[in-house]
């Protein structure tokens, strides 16, 4: 038998193998660095308001300066140093909406395709209930009974979420859960919670995590919608999507104080969707080579 | 005799130029018309990839390569495209492994055998749809599938594997094939409904004239329906031989190792004997005998050198020192 | 034997009393020794299916009263075809699910009538091996881990013994120690059936479920995992309910034979008796069937 290359070096190989995957995961990378670094890296505070430059242009518009790289927004904040805070926080409200949504639709979704019967009816028809609602409208309802703020609407986010991931393992486990080697592990005497946990889990967990990295990205579009309506992240949090909304009388006047955080935006849920693509398809054949 | 297909030399690699995995390496390979060969190996041997070359069936990344590929005189590797599709379907059919999943599981029997019908079936048959249904009540009768008519309308989900089975080999004669290439055709069914299936196949060459390949690795099924055999090992062919003397005296050590370790040979023992070793992959094939690491025959030239095809009174065999043979 | 033995949980010795014997049923087939391993008696099981909506229920009798006993040591082959219900007494006996009427007799105690708490004591005692070697193994686990596996869910020994443990038996059942950390997708079909035995022993079971384990092989592999199950059960005594179609391979491996159709057992006994002279209609269908080197053409119709 040849040389057995590690797990991850196989995985690597096949992930490599999709340039704009490559691509997506070198944005993040950067993002990452820069909501580290946001302190040292940003030129300015990103609340300080430099009164004598409000609405100041691009450095490489007549007017602009090269102190204010990106301009300026109304009362005068670095639109640059804004930025970079502002990655902090999306990558934050990522984060910690999908780590949510994700832990407590894995274990419904578990459940429910384990147990069936009762259990499963219960859990999948709540869901159903759910996903009737428009997410923005479940989203603005969900901020409404909790109040205005960016942890609220990082919960908000998280439910409205919810529900894929619950389909995405039921279905997963109602696929794995039959498999012979779920009943290996149940004649050596393992109980529900291990099949369920060690078990059925971990084959379950390409498609999630696929789901995962493209549930980043729609938290960062809800969490910028959100804020975009006032309900996420109040001022003066330097949050992409409260930029916009705090921007927009002024897209005529001073298109760059819109169109900057919405590059952001873009460039960051591009990213995110460009490497969830690449992990589906490095993790997919792996999953199918193995098993065949 | 009728030669019906000759090949010449067939390579089939996959994995890039720069490193090859050779599949199938060197297969010569003559059927004549009427006769049931039987082409048996292990996994890894080429069989199945030699049956998709023949059908035009090998996608990217594989290679093909033939000196010679002729089908009743007809060149196949120049074929143009359409041509070989055309001989594909309607002279040259092919039943595989695993009836079930070879079906389209979203549509009906009839409709899947409406749809051969209308590819290869003569031009009356494939006048009109009622022509078309008596055509396919017909096939479905040929092969002795009782209640024609509601088997119609069934889905492949709701057919027993070996009825699957009829119905696949309903489909593969609709167009009047000259040659039919079963691949282990037999393998995932219950024993009572294999005997039937084989039984089937072997009347149908007979009332039709059909030619038969056979590919398996069960080597009592070809005891019981071939009329010539070609062992293949590793991608090559190993030995070549009429049925039952390749049997009961067969030149290459590799046969005789494969027939030594059927349980049948090895009543009188508590073990029994078996081939050690594996089959080569793809990284590690020898440069001399491909067996040689695994025969208990080997010497120092099966090492060192490839042996070639020879031809021998009873067949023809790939080894330097063949049993029973000077 | 290895040095390293896992230790034994608190399984060893069966509790309650053994079964008194019990008289002669019309029918029965079983011996009146309550000693032996394993004794069904009129095992069932059926299954419900609904027919649709409003249409009521068929019952699908997939066991419809079987009888047998199995001796330590020895081996028990149930040949059938599809649908004879050799994999749902698979099932039963490995205690995946309970029959629904009848007695399963292991060491004397009935698992059918017995609690959750005793049959969790009895698992250890049955382990299984599956038809498919792609599909028994769990693709996200290394051969090391699946072989301590069972140690770990059983609580037995340390980190450093289990890890002995399936090093040794991975030694016995032909497997190098480097592939301790390999994946299965990494084998041959030969090698997984391989790992999938092993660790079918590791907790030293006392009767191993074979369902189908070579038919998916190569035949010269069959060959080499079959010699395997022989030298093992000549080295721990265990015993085998071999599962299988292949009446060549059940004529090399068995003791006794079961053949089994639409869930009854149409015909029982020795092997030799069974093959010099079947009896039941279907047992010679099957043999008939059967192809053989010796047989020569098959008589065309």
């Amino acid at each position: 038998m040849v040389d057995a290359p590690s797990r991850f070096g196989e995985f690597w190989r096949a992930y490599a193998q999709n340039r704009g995957a490559v691509a997506g995961l070198i944005i993040v990378g950067t993002l990452i660095a820069l909501a580290i670094g946001a302190d040292v890296i940003a030129p300015h505070p990103p609340h300080e308001q430099y009164r004598e430059f409000t609405l100041a242009p691009p450095a490489w518009h007549a007017g602009g300066s090269v102190r204010f790289i990106l301009g300026t927004d109304p009362v005068g904040r670095d639109i640059l140093s804004r930025l970079i805070h502002g990655t902090r926080l999306s990558l934050l409200i990522g984060s910690i909406s999908v780590a949510i949504s994700l832990s407590l639709g894995a274990i419904l979704g578990l459940v429910a395709g384990y147990f069936r019967g009762i259990v499963d009816i219960a859990i999948m028809r709540t869901m159903d209930v759910m996903l009737a609602l428009p997410s923005l409208l479940l989203a603005i309802a969900v901020v409404a009974i909790l109040g205005p703020g960016l942890i609220n609407a990082m919960y908000a986010i998280a439910v409205v979420l919810l529900p894929h991931y619950v389909r995405l393992t039921r279905a997963a486990v109602l696929a794995e859960a039959p498999r012979e080697y779920v009943t290996s592990s149940r004649i050596a005497g393992a109980g529900s919670l291990r099949l369920m946990f060690a078990t059925i889990l971990p084959n379950c967990a390409a498609p999630l995590i696929v789901q995962a990295t493209l549930g980043f990205s729609n938290a960062i579009l809800d969490a910028a919608a959100l804020g975009f309506l006032g309900l996420g992240a109040q001022p003066p949090t330097p949050e992409w999507g409260s930029m916009l909304a705090s921007a927009l009388e002024f897209i005529q006047r001073a298109p760059w104080v819109v169109t900057f955080p919405g590059l952001a935006i873009l460039v960051t849920v591009l990213a995110f969707n460009l490497m969830g693509d690449g992990l589906r398809d490095a993790l997919d054949p792996k999953l199918r080579r193995s098993t065949t | 005799m009728n030669e019906l297909v000759v090949i010449e030399d067939l390579h089939v690699d996959f994995g890039t130029p720069a490193r090859p995995l050779p599949a199938v390496e060197g297969l010569d390979l003559a059927i004549d018309e009427g006769e049931i060969v039987a082409l048996v190996g292990e996994s890894g041997s080429g069989k199945s990839v030699t049956a998709l070359a023949l059908m035009d069936l090998v996608d990217f990344p594989g290679r093909v390569r033939a000196r010679r590929m002729t089908f009743s005189g007809r060149d196949l590797v120049r074929m143009p495209d359409h041509e070989r599709r055309a001989l594909a379907g309607r002279d040259i059919a092919m039943i595989f492994q695993d009836p079930i999943g070879s079906l389209d599981p979203c549509y009906t029997v009839g409709y899947q055998l409406d749809e051969a019908i209308g590819l290869h079936g003569h031009a009356d048959e494939r006048a009109s749809a009622a022509a078309r249904r008596e055509r396919a009540l017909a096939l479905l009768r040929e092969v002795e599938i009782a209640d024609p008519a509601a088997r119609l309308s069934a889905f492949p989900h709701q057919l027993s594997g070996g009825m699957a089975q009829r119905v696949m080999i309903a489909i593969a004669i609709a167009g009047r094939p000259r040659l039919l290439i079963a691949d282990e055709p037999t393998t995932a069914l219950d024993v009572t409904v294999q005997a039937q299936v084989l039984a089937l196949l072997m009347r149908l060459r007979r009332e039709h004239g059909m030619t038969l390949l056979l590919i398996t690795h069960d080597l009592a099924v070809v005891a019981e329906t071939a009329d010539r055999v070609v062992v293949m090992y590793a991608g090559q062919v190993m030995e070549t031989g009429v049925v039952p003397a390749i049997f009961d005296a067969p030149l290459h050590p590799y046969t005789q190792a494969l027939l030594d370790a059927l349980p049948e040979h090895n009543l009188d023992r508590a073990r029994l004997r078996t081939i050690a070793g594996v089959v080569p992959g793809a990284h590690d094939r020898p440069s001399g005998c491909l067996l040689a690491p695994r025969c208990a025959f080997a010497a120092d030239r099966c090492v060192s050198e490839r042996p070639r095809l020879r031809a021998f009174d009873s067949g023809t065999a790939r080894c330097h020192f063949p049993l029973g043979a000077p | 034997m290895s040095a390293a033995e896992p230790p034994q949980g608190a399984n060893s010795a069966p509790a309650g009393g053994s079964a008194a014997a019990q008289p002669q049923a019309w029918g029965d087939h079983t011996s009146v020794d309550s000693s032996a391993l394993l004794e069904a008696r009129d095992l069932a099981r059926h299954y419900r299916v609904s027919r649709g909506y409003l249409r009521g229920h068929a019952i699908v009798r997939a066991l419809d009263g079987v009888s047998f006993t199995l001796d330590q040591g020895r081996t028990l082959a149930v040949v059938g075809e599809s649908g004879c219900g050799k994999s749902t007494l698979a099932r039963q006996v490995t205690m995946v699910e309970a029959p629904t009427s009848g007695r399963l007799m292991l060491d004397g105690i009935d698992v059918a009538q017995a609690s959750a708490a005793t049959r969790k004591r009895l698992r250890p005692d049955v382990q299984m091996v599956f038809q498919n070697p792609y599909a028994s193994l769990n693709p996200r686990r290394t051969v090391g881990a699946l072989l301590e596996e069972p140690l770990v869910i059983q609580r037995r020994g340390s980190g450093a013994e289990r890890r002995e443990a399936a090093l040794a038996m991975m030694a016995k059942v032909g497997l190098r120690a480097e592939h301790y950390g390999r994946y299965p997708h990494m084998f041959s079909g030969g090698q997984r059936q391989r790992i999938a035995v092993a660790r079918a022993l590791m907790l030293r079971p006392r009767l191993v479920v074979a369902d189908e384990p070579i038919s998916a092989l190569d035949v010269s592999i069959q060959a080499q995992v079959l010699n395997l199950l022989l030298d093992l059960q000549q080295e721990l005594g265990v015993a085998y309910l071999f599962i299988a179609h292949n009446l060549q391979v059940v004529r090399h491996i068995a003791d006794d034979v079961m053949v089994m159709y639409l869930g009854k057992a149409v015909e029982q006994g020795p092997k030799e008796a069974i093959f010099a002279h079947p009896r039941h209609p279907y047992t010679r269908a099957l043999l008939a069937s059967t192809p053989s080197l010796r047989r020569g053409r098959l008589a065309s119709i």
